[in-house]
């Protein structure tokens, strides 16, 4: 199975570049290649999820260097999970663009799409925290790309404004490292969770100051606040298609933190215990409230889309602040549930905007196909407020378990911030469905046919009704996920780590 | 020569963050470059200062770390790629738009698929 675990990275990353260099000005041949592609990767991350499930954590030593030294990468249950998880959205999204034409409308869409799923897997994999920054810029430059795809200069601007964002991430993500280079003398995971318990009284202080850049660096990936404001206009203004897509990088700053806060800062180390239990919990409050009143108040279905996208963020990184097994479980079905049901959101907005003359919430318009559209709203919003009977009123009710010794500060804000958004959707679906649009405003003309990108919606929907049927042997699962990642043992012995000679 | 080094460092963060802090945005992306450039002199601060100690083994009594020289090379090549990137897209939004204001305003609620650039 051993070099299995480096094919997520290798395969897009080939194709990526056999798209730009063989099939530039060929597009059918381009969606066949990148189809193809991405079904593979979906036959590899189910095979790399079965081989972590069985076997237990893996490395992979790039180059055969011993670990310390070299580049590793580490295939676990949770790096596993992620990787399925990305490969399983990247499909419906890419049967999308090319039910819709998305990918038709500027160049490159296909080589672009590839490298941010090379950037993602990796960075799902690395088991280095310096390759974890070099994965991060490759998802990040293919996603600047994927960001302004189509055009137009609001859609620019907004871009510029997410590089900028994301280029002080970078920077503090790099400050980061060169402290935790300074006081331990390696950036293997593994390693730093072996050294860090034996550091020095001194070196305290720097470490602190690196945990806290990191978290924050993670914290700008997953739009908690304060570091929140990039989401929204990012996320409006990207085509539809590319918000979708980008559902998973949000979640990369949880699965980052999770990552951190279990293995290299975990609740045990004196010296940094203190950072996550103090900030994570209150930050993610503030999160979610946010996003829920955002939602109340967001003028555009997209806008509607990326607050519900932060209140989902909230919610996983509420799950996150209990630092225990069970509040790791729940985090990790409703990074499963609000993944597909965040990338609907904006392939529903993406498929109405076609089918209106804008997506105006103040402004009625009229509307072809509502029905149909209609129906895939209703479903969608209960997806997104996480009201039965679908995934994400399960994973809430995970969280709110987890949660049940502070349940008097925990329950509230999580059951008042879903009823805001169940308020802000239902206010959304009433004005876009019923508020009759005025008389002399013309239904736009009958839009083509797209029978690929309903079918990529209902795949999506088929997915989370899946996860809720799925529901005991999914969270049995992830708890013993959860477990392991809280007693990384196996995940350190799996590095071999060699010590100097 | 600690002194130095820590000094420029400080010296080019806070011209970089003043600069970051600006309206337009070709002064965000000259903040964003002083900001990467006292990066890369932090990092490579982080294999601790040396001098006239080559990082190879056996060429000296007390090598060099070689580590953070690599690590500063990576650094190098990608802030320079992703400042070649904004400085291209800030280009395109200032043609588009015709100012490089780099706040959105009230066109950053708009729909881009919909509404005609002003």
């Amino acid at each position: 199975m051993s070099h299995w675990i480096i094919a997520p990275v290798i395969l897009p990353a080939l194709v990526a570049a056999l798209i730009v260099i063989a099939l530039r000005h060929r597009l059918a041949a381009q969606r066949a290649v990148s189809l193809l592609a991405v079904l593979a990767l979906n036959a590899i991350a189910l095979a790399l999820l079965w081989s972590a499930t069985t076997a237990g954590p893996e490395a992979y030593f790039l180059g055969d260097w011993p670990a310390p030294f070299g580049i590793v990468l580490v295939l676990d249950r949770l790096s596993a999970l992620m990787v399925a998880l990305l490969a399983a959205l990247a499909l419906p999204c890419l049967v999308y663009a090319i039910g819709s034409g998305w990918d038709a409308r500027g160049a490159h869409f296909h080589a672009l799409v590839q490298f941010l799923l090379m950037g993602l897997a990796g960075a799902f994999l690395t088991g280095d925290a310096f390759n974890l920054f070099v994965f991060f810029e490759v998802l990040l430059i293919a996603s600047y790309g994927l960001m302004i795809h189509g055009g137009g200069s609001a859609r620019t601007r907004a871009g510029v404004q997410y590089i900028a964002f994301n280029l002080l991430g970078s920077s503090l993500f790099l400050v980061a490292l060169g402290l935790l280079y300074g006081v331990t003398g390696t950036l293997n995971m593994a390693d730093l969770a072996q050294k860090l318990p034996d550091l020095p009284a001194g070196d305290a202080a720097l470490l602190r100051v690196a945990a806290v850049l990191l978290i924050l660096v993670f914290a700008i990936k997953g739009a908690l606040v304060p570091l929140q404001f990039w989401l929204p206009g990012t996320y409006a203004n990207a085509p539809g298609i590319v918000a979708a897509l980008f559902a998973v990088m949000t979640k990369l700053g949880a699965y980052a933190t999770l990552r951190f806060a279990t293995l290299v800062f975990p609740p045990d180390l004196p010296a940094t215990s203190l950072i996550l239990s103090t900030f994570l919990l209150p930050a993610s409050l503030l999160t979610l409230g946010i996003g829920a009143i955002g939602m109340l108040g967001a003028t555009t279905l997209p806008r509607l889309a990326a607050f519900g996208g932060i209140a989902s963020m909230g919610t996983v990184f509420l799950a996150i602040a209990h630092l225990s097994p069970t509040g790791t479980a729940a985090a990790l079905y409703y990074i499963l549930h609000s993944t597909l049901a965040g990338a609907l959101v904006f392939l529903l907005a993406d498929l109405m905007s076609r089918r209106r003359a804008h997506l105006r919430l103040d402004q009625p318009a009229a509307s072809a196909q509502p029905g149909l559209s209609g129906a895939l709203f209703l479903a969608t919003a209960l997806a997104l407020a996480g009201m039965p009977p679908l995934s994400g009123f399960l994973g809430k009710l995970l969280i709110l378990d987890a949660w049940r010794d502070q349940a008097a500060v925990v329950w509230p804000a999580v059951l008042v911030s879903s009823f805001l958004m169940l308020l802000g959707l239902a206010r959304a679906g009433s004005l876009l469905f019923w508020k009759p649009a005025p008389p002399e405003a013309v239904a736009p003309p009958s839009p083509k046919a797209e029978p690929l990108a309903w079918i990529a919606c209902a795949s999506l929907l088929l997915g989370l009704a899946a996860l809720t049927l799925a529901a005991g042997p999914v969270s049995d699962w992830l708890a013993t996920t959860a477990t392991a990642l809280h007693d990384p043992a196996a995940y350190i012995a799996a590095n071999r780590l060699q010590a100097l000679p | 020569m600690e002194l130095l080094l820590a000094s420029a460092v400080g010296v080019l963060t806070a011209v970089g963050i003043y600069l970051m802090l600006r309206l337009r945005t070709f002064p965000v992306i000259l903040g964003l470059t002083f900001l990467s450039y006292a990066v890369n002199l932090f990092l490579f601060a982080s294999g601790r200062l040396a001098q006239n100690a080559a990082p190879i083994i056996g060429t000296t009594e007390a090598p060099a770390d070689p580590l953070p020289q690599a690590l500063v090379l990576t650094a190098i090549v990608i802030s320079f790629g992703m400042t070649a990137v904004i400085m291209l897209m800030a280009i395109g939004g200032h043609l588009q738009a015709g100012h490089d204001r780099i706040d959105l305003g009230p066109e950053g609620e708009a729909d881009p698929d919909r509404t005609p650039d002003a």
